[in-house]
């Protein structure tokens, strides 16, 4: 069991998880959002290390891979940046991104410095099943984290149960075949999919992620599986005027995300004027 | 169903993994896994369809105009006291032999029931041969293209508006070939029911890399035909192509492959200078990793970041090579060299002095290794001129003060 396992096993609220890039807007802001994130009540973190060609993701995340790899992040600087990680943030932390940089700094050394800075689990998008289960599983076990696939509306059922099979965390359900950014459109082909995949009963718990970015699509996320997980939306707020010197002041920036009240069970998430994800 | 139609290497084909040795397999976000896995599960049968061979053969004939010719280049072979056999894909419409893959993926596309077409390019060859292919069968046709590219290959992008093709900028990362990829791939991932994507080179994730080499396999095929009526044996002593992601080199190795007496060299572009840090010299400067779906050799930091290439010519500055390569590479079935910008410009030139053929840049890297070679006079050598230098002819301008 790691930090992830016992969150689903403990926590009956709809979960939201924030994803973030490593590295920007600043090098330093990593550990900093990290804990202005938990503060504002988020159920884990999600922190992208940034990678040149990022094929699954849209324009905003994309642009926070290029200027984190600008500012010098690298996985190297992102585990030394982590080694403070446990002393400063309590929940779940998973790391996402692309295999070639897992490549070049190995697996096996990747899941080893994952265990010893206390990160619970790992999203590769483009990482194999079939090599993940061949050559890389041992790694990620011994290490005592949670690979997480990602399944989308045209992912066969067999294949969903194969998923289903070799998860130990939870299973990314993509609200629709997209990049990263776009909105969730509520329809009934969407409401179909989460249907079917919600009476396959997994073993593994389901979050949608991919199209949340408000109140409405963090909802319908809900109805269905355990929550839902905020990229694109957060990253943007970063993006927003000074968002770095919010975030030094600490408390007003918690405040912004202001995640601290609850409301039907899950979190308020304001990310900015405009962007209200629950009232 | 005709198994024999464009057979695999059992040593050097693709393995049911989808590996050549330790390289190739589909590394894609699961957003792609389905489109890639119906192809997978689907394009040896279509193309072992006898319609399919039909129409395939039909099309390459009365519309590529092949076979290409192999010409004996008799000023080039006394130059370099051996003979010298040029396979003229420069000929076939559209000026390369780009055009082989893209009449194949047409066909297939249309049997999975495919409505919109999408591809990359570099210098715009592999998008005027994908624009063409839709114009012929009235699919729709998006081309994605780096802004960079975009601004200096002016007439093909007027090509492919001209056949109907829309041709969107790629304006994130260095906006060149890289980039027009990794858009390509995220419109395919938006588009995951009615599109096929039309991947130009040997690169990409299982099937391409094979399915590509395979429509390029006619080069060779049609080689060791003309070179039996022409000496009586259809091996020639060697085999000489040029390597950006590598399809018209895999397109020539490919029925040599199991005759390894037939030495296959790729010629990459060295840009400036292999370490000039301006250079496309794959192997020599690149380790094994992930790009576009593949495992295989790319240019890369420490870091494992994409690194981004140079050469004159813009159909061979890709960071990687096709997975194919990498195990040749790696098994040294093949021998990797690489020419730099002033070497292949010259070549280019001499070429067309001494035998009236302009050759694409990216061809003329192929024709520069002649120079580094030592030659006995008894050897046969076939030499792949990929494409034609009409579009080139700027380049060779400002270079040469034409």
């Amino acid at each position: 069991m790691n930090r992830l396992n016992i969150l689903f096993q403990n926590k009956k609220d709809a979960l939201l998880s924030i994803y973030f890039t490593a590295g920007y807007p600043n090098l330093d802001s990593t550990l900093d959002i990290a804990e202005a994130v938990e503060k504002a009540g988020a159920d884990f973190i999600e922190i992208g290390f940034p990678y040149s060609d990022p094929l699954a993701d849209g324009p905003v995340i994309q642009n926070s891979s290029h200027i984190a790899l600008q500012n010098g992040m690298n996985l190297k600087v992102l585990f030394q940046q982590l080694k403070d990680l446990r002393k400063r943030v309590s929940i779940p932390v998973l790391l996402m991104g692309y295999v070639n940089p897992v490549l070049q700094y190995g697996v096996a050394n990747f899941c080893d410095s994952c265990a010893e800075v206390g990160i619970d689990g790992v999203i590769v998008p483009d990482l194999p099943m079939y090599e993940y289960e061949n050559l890389y599983k041992d790694n990620f076990i011994k290490n005592n984290l949670s690979n997480i696939f990602l399944v989308t509306p045209q992912t066969s059922e067999e294949r969903i149960r194969r998923i289903d099979e070799l998860s130990n965390g939870f299973i990314y359900l993509l609200s629709s075949s997209s990049t990263t950014g776009k909105n969730l459109t509520v329809s009934n082909e969407a409401d179909a999919y989460f249907s079917r995949i919600r009476d396959m009963k997994l073993k593994n718990p389901t979050m949608i992620g991919f199209g949340i970015s408000d109140v409405k699509s963090f909802n319908k996320a809900a109805e269905y599986t355990r929550g839902a997980i905020v990229g694109s939306a957060f990253v943007k707020f970063l993006d927003t005027e000074n968002a770095m010197e919010r975030a030094a002041e600490g408390q007003s920036f918690s405040l912004q995300l202001g995640i601290k009240q609850k409301s039907r069970g899950f979190p308020v998430f304001v990310v900015n004027p405009h962007l209200i994800l629950s009232v | 169903m005709n198994r024999e139609f464009i057979k695999s290497s059992v040593k050097w084909g693709v393995n049911k993994e989808g590996y050549f040795g330790d390289f190739g397999g589909a590394y894609i976000p699961e957003m792609l896994y389905p489109n890639v896995e119906e192809l997978r599960k689907r394009y040896l049968d279509i193309i072992y369809e006898p319609d399919f061979q039909d129409e395939f053969q039909m099309l390459l004939r009365d519309y590529v105009g092949r076979p290409s010719p192999l010409f004996h280049a008799e000023r080039l072979s006394a130059k370099y006291g051996t003979t010298i056999y040029l396979k003229r894909e420069d000929l076939n419409h559209t000026g390369a032999h780009k055009i082989n893959n893209t009449i194949g993926q047409i066909l297939l596309a249309e049997r999975l029931g495919k409505k919109r077409i999408i591809a990359e390019t570099g210098a715009g060859q592999h998008g005027v041969a994908t624009a063409t292919v839709c114009a012929l069968k009235g699919l729709e046709c998006v081309v994605y293209m780096g802004e960079v590219d975009i601004a200096r290959q002016a007439p093909n992008v007027a090509r492919m508006k001209m056949m109907g093709a829309k041709v969107v900028p790629a304006t994130s990362g260095s906006k060149t070939l890289k980039d027009a990829t990794n858009e390509a791939m995220r419109d395919w991932i938006n588009n995951p029911v009615d599109t096929h994507y039309i991947i130009g080179s040997v690169v990409g994730p299982h099937p391409y890399p094979d399915m590509v080499s395979r429509f390029q396999s006619i080069i060779s095929e049609e080689t060791k035909i003309q070179l039996k009526e022409r000496t009586g044996s259809e091996n020639p002593d060697i085999v000489i192509a040029c390597v950006g992601g590598g399809s018209n080199a895999m397109g020539m190795f490919y029925h040599f492959l199991d005759d390894e007496d037939v030495r296959l060299i790729a010629v990459e572009a060295a840009g400036l200078g292999v370490n000039s840090g301006e250079s496309a010299a794959t192997t020599a400067l690149g380790k094994e990793g992930v790009l576009h779906g593949s495992r295989s050799i790319l240019m890369q930091t420490e870091d494992g970041q994409v690194v981004e290439p140079y050469s004159i010519s813009a159909g061979l500055d890709y960071p990687g090579i096709g997975p194919q390569h990498a195990h040749l590479f790696k098994e040294n079935r093949g021998e990797y060299v690489s020419a730099t910008d002033e070497e292949a410009m010259i070549a280019g030139r001499l070429c067309a002095e001494l035998e009236g053929i302009i050759p694409a840049i990216e061809s003329a890297h192929a024709l520069a290794h002649l120079e580094k070679m030592v030659f006995t006079g008894k050897e046969s050598v076939v030499i792949c001129l990929s494409g034609r230098g009409d579009k080139d002819l700027d380049t060779y301008m400002k270079y040469f003060n034409l």
